[in-house]
């Protein structure tokens, strides 16, 4: 039978603010001993209160902006209990009735638009690692300000799944708030997928799985779980709701916890912590010039650029800007920068480097233009480009620096025909004007680059060839 | 309150506090004797005298901490067995100032552990003797705090109030015992015990004394986001006009010796041109119900952190994690602190938190809201504390019910958030002392103490 799937991501991000959720402790734990970013409120000492974070409200604010989310005008805390040494507490602090952003939704590049349910703030766990007969407990992680994003079961494929994460990445560094780094956990994504059969108004019973921390992860278990859904469906059994594990290393998910092991959270207010209140002339004050998000962008360019290549930009926020520049002083130069962009800037090794220091928009355009012109062949472009990046060279403008790499094509036809005639005379080229005024075509070739040699490269061989072809008849 | 000069120095008061300390050691009044700490800390309070530098508001007074507040003297054990040898790395708010205005803390006072009773019965440290007869209890959960000022080992002593462990203890005891307005005094390093409820405040034998420990240690901080601005110090006194009694609780339930102390207290008011209002605020009847249920959640809650992982008690010879956390915490916590998270973690549990929790959530509203009435007819309420005076020693510890009666009165102002002030009323037939409490509207506290020298 062919079935439709349906999922639901929550995905979690941890937002890069200076301090902790709800204490003074530096946030930013990275190559630090373990425990040494731990404060007394985190590691949970008697009569410790938490203390509210006003960076990790505004950074809540900034990507529920861009979300196209409501911000609630009123949110509160809630106190979620569980016994584990990751949770010096036994209860985590998070938004369980009344979060802190409201109804939104994402638009993905296929067209697809996966709402969204809620976001809420919330502290993260600290991190344990397991040795034969002990574990070890790191706090460092306690209380670092994550951002719960529920998603409505909007997307019905692997591919949207895996492109939602990946969309939702994007927002998150574009609106400032993640350092987006997956590989240590930054963002961590739950999956719900669950099947029915194509034409069925009901949904399938759900399994969730717990802790991907990739896009290609999210997209591998979603095929997983639909291809062992279908299994089960197809042999008249029933999909168990639980929990499930997922590894890279098999491909496989397995199940964790069923749904009568389920934990009860005895969610409770959280008495230490006021509600939040946000004034509209707050949120208008942090929201004010937010920048554009990729769904912005792709209504600029969508129709100058190709979308392979403005998806592959749309990664680098900083690139995106600086076409948003580029196209505002020259839509002509937006193919060719955003060409160079990809091709070019992008397979540098010290691509990671230049994005933090681009060209002037200025130079950019003076780039366009000079390719446009013929001033630069093709090859030159690429080189004079690469020039831009170059600490020593950049301040002289593209024009010089193209200059004085006597990269500039001649394109004045007299000084050509002079050269041409240079070339002409010379004995060496008699046998290929005979062969040529004989009608073997190809050996202008031979000509055009005896011309370019002459001119040390810098003539433009087209209008060589124009002229050759002239004086040859 | 006497403050150390050049003619009475610190180290005499210290000094003379300690040696009543001692001489009182029959009462198990304390879980640590600060003598050295406080004899250093009087020293230099006294060179500071002799350069004739500014000590302080409170340059020398000696003072006796209720074992639930956190500062590097002397482990905080809450009387729990499972907090056993916590030493605190921080100093509450609270003690922060008292210190900052020359106060010394001369030891930690015994209390029911985690503040979990009305009677200090359930100290794992056993019970503190009630001041005025050895056979009956100090009240609690501040019991050691009260006794230490009803025998005037010091002239003041920290208490915290979640359901009347303040008022209850100095009614018991014959002194004055304030819990202020909620958010007051910070609560920042002060074990937790029911989050919403809790209030820190002081027993003195004074209002004078209440007046200037609530000026030193009242305020905003930034340790506690649930404090109010800054208000007691710059509140105008009111002109009390009208005193509110409550028909209700004039019942059976109390004893009579109580309400005759009432009525005589109403007698003098009202010789003295108050007028007395009579208020029918049948939702009280409601308010024992509803704490009951709100407090042991959020102990449940606050508990949680005592699982023997990071300080504390930790229970040997456990096979595995849960094996670790359950004799932790069984052999860790009194009979009463599992009673309450048991209750708790039932009120809170998924499918029963709207029947129980959220009612008593509404039920809390309702409260506030029939004080909002009472206020307007009236400027200040005068009640029992508790239904009855300071009981036998064991005659109610198997009885929970009975022993969470002996609440009724005082913790419908924790459910609201105001400001209740015990004062003495007298002796019965007995020589039990008795006492009374004065109610007033938010952020009434200076009005309310000003008021107290009325009933003198």
């Amino acid at each position: 039978m062919k079935y439709i799937p349906t999922i639901g991501i929550e995905c979690h991000v941890q937002l890069a603010t200076k301090t902790k959720l709800f204490s003074e402790v530096d946030n930013d734990a990275r190559g630090k001993e373990p425990n040494s970013c731990v404060s007394p409120v985190d590691y949970a000492l008697p009569g410790m209160l938490p203390r509210l974070n006003g960076e990790a409200v505004k950074f809540a604010i900034r990507a529920g902006r861009a979300m196209n989310c409501e911000i609630n005008p009123s949110s509160r805390f809630d106190r979620k209990h569980y016994f584990y040494p990751d949770s010096p507490k036994g209860y985590q602090i998070t938004q369980f009735y009344h979060p802190i952003i409201g109804e939104g939704f994402v638009d993905l590049a296929s067209g697809t638009r996966v709402r969204i349910e809620h976001a809420h703030l919330e502290g993260d766990a600290g991190k344990l690692t397991h040795f034969m007969d002990y574990s070890l407990v790191d706090l460092n992680r306690v209380d670092t300000p994550l951002l719960e994003i529920v998603s409505m079961p909007d997307i019905h494929s692997a591919k949207d799944a895996h492109d939602y994460c990946h969309e939702l990445w994007r927002l998150m560094i574009y609106a400032g708030v993640s350092h987006g780094d997956l590989y240590n956990g930054n963002m961590r994504f739950d999956i719900n997928v669950s099947i029915a059969p194509e034409g069925s108004d009901e949904l399938g019973t759900r399994a969730e799985v717990k802790n991907l921390n990739s896009f290609r992860s999210v997209e591998r278990a979603v095929l997983y779980e639909i291809e062992r859904q279908s299994k089960i469906l197809d042999a008249g059994e029933k999909v168990a709701q639980e929990t499930r594990g997922w590894s890279d290393d098999t491909g496989k998910t397995t199940s964790q916890r069923s749904k009568e092991e389920a934990k009860d959270y005895r969610y409770m207010p959280e008495p230490d912590l006021p509600p939040i209140r946000l004034s509209s002339d707050f949120i208008e004050a942090e929201l004010e010039g937010f920048p554009l998000m990729p769904a912005d962008y792709r209504g600029l360019f969508g129709e100058s650029m190709k979308s392979d290549i403005l998806e592959i930009l749309l990664d680098y926020p900083q690139l995106m800007k600086k076409m948003h520049e580029v196209s505002e002083e020259d839509t002509g130069a937006v193919v060719l920068i955003s060409n160079l962009f990809t091709s070019v800037l992008l397979a540098e090794e010290k691509a990671a480097e230049y994005l933090n220091d681009l060209p002037l928009t200025e130079d950019l355009v003076e780039l366009s233009k000079m390719n446009a012109g013929k001033e630069l062949s093709s090859t030159a472009t690429k080189e004079v480009f690469l020039r831009l990046f170059d600490p020593q060279m950049r301040g002289r403008g593209t024009k010089q620096i193209a200059k004085e790499l006597g990269l500039i094509q001649e394109n004045d036809l007299s000084a050509l025909e002079t050269i041409v005639d240079a070339v002409l005379a010379k004995p060496e080229t008699q046998k290929a004007q005979d062969d040529f005024r004989a009608g073997e075509e190809k050996v202008i070739g031979f000509l055009v680059g005896q011309v370019m040699k002459e001119s040390q490269g810098k003539a433009n061989p087209a209008a060589v060839q124009e002229i050759l072809r002239g004086k040859l008849k | 309150m006497k403050i150390a000069n050049k003619t009475v120095s610190a180290t005499r008061l210290v000094k003379d506090a300690l040696a009543k300390a001692k001489e009182f050691s029959d009462y198990n009044i304390f879980t640590f004797l600060n003598e050295d700490g406080a004899l250093k800390k009087a020293a230099e309070i006294d060179e500071k005298i002799a350069r004739g530098e500014d000590a302080g508001r409170l340059a020398g007074v000696p003072y006796v901490l209720k074992d639930n507040f956190l500062s590097p003297e002397g482990d905080t054990t809450a009387s729990a067995h499972i907090l056993e040898g916590m030493a605190s790395p921080i100093t509450a708010t609270a003690v922060e100032k008292l210190e900052r205005e020359g106060a010394i803390m001369i030891g930690r006072a015994n209390l029911d552990a985690f503040a979990h009773g009305s009677s200090t019965e359930n100290s794992y440290y056993g019970p503190t003797l009630n001041a005025y007869d050895k056979n009956r209890v100090a009240g609690g959960s501040s019991g050691g705090s009260a006794v230490a000022v009803a025998l005037d080992i010091v002239e003041f002593a920290t208490g915290t109030d979640t359901g009347g462990s303040i008022r209850q203890p100095a009614s018991f005891n014959g002194i004055y015992g304030f819990k202020p307005t909620y958010g007051t005094i910070s609560r920042y390093g002060v074990v937790a015990m029911s989050s919403s409820l809790d209030c820190i405040g002081f027993f003195t034998k004074t209002p004078e004394d209440m007046d200037l420990l609530m000026s030193v240690t009242s305020g905003q901080d930034p340790k506690d986001l649930t404090t109010l601005p800054d208000y007691y110090d710059s509140s105008e006194v009111k002109k009390v006009k009208k005193i509110g009694v409550i028909k209700d609780f004039d019942n059976d339930v109390v004893d009579a010796e109580i309400r005759e102390a009432l009525v005589k207290k109403l007698d003098i008011l009202r010789g003295r041109g108050y007028e007395i209002v009579e208020l029918d605020m049948p939702i009280l009847k409601y308010a024992l119900a509803a704490y009951y249920i709100i407090q042991p959640a959020e102990v449940a809650s606050n508990l949680s952190r005592y699982d023997g992982i990071r300080y504390g008690f930790r229970s040997n010879n456990s096979a595995g994690l849960d094996e670790l956390y359950n004799n932790t915490r069984n052999e860790g916590f009194m009979a009463e602190n599992k009673r309450r998270v048991m209750i708790g973690n039932f009120v809170l549990s998924s499918g029963f938190y709207d029947a129980y929790f959220l009612k008593a959530a509404k039920t809390r509203t309702l409260i506030v809201e029939e004080y909002n009435k009472a206020f307007e007819k009236c400027d200040f309420i005068l009640t029992p504390v508790s239904p009855n005076p300071a009981f036998r020693l064991g005659e109610k510890v198997n009885d929970p019910v009975a022993m969470y009666l002996e609440d009724l009165m005082s913790v419908p102002l924790n459910l609201a958030g105001i400001p209740g002030l015990a004062i003495p009323a007298g002796f019965n037939k007995d020589g039990v002392a008795l006492g009374l409490q004065l109610v007033g509207p938010r952020r009434s506290d200076k009005s309310l103490i000003e008021f107290s020298k009325e009933l003198i």
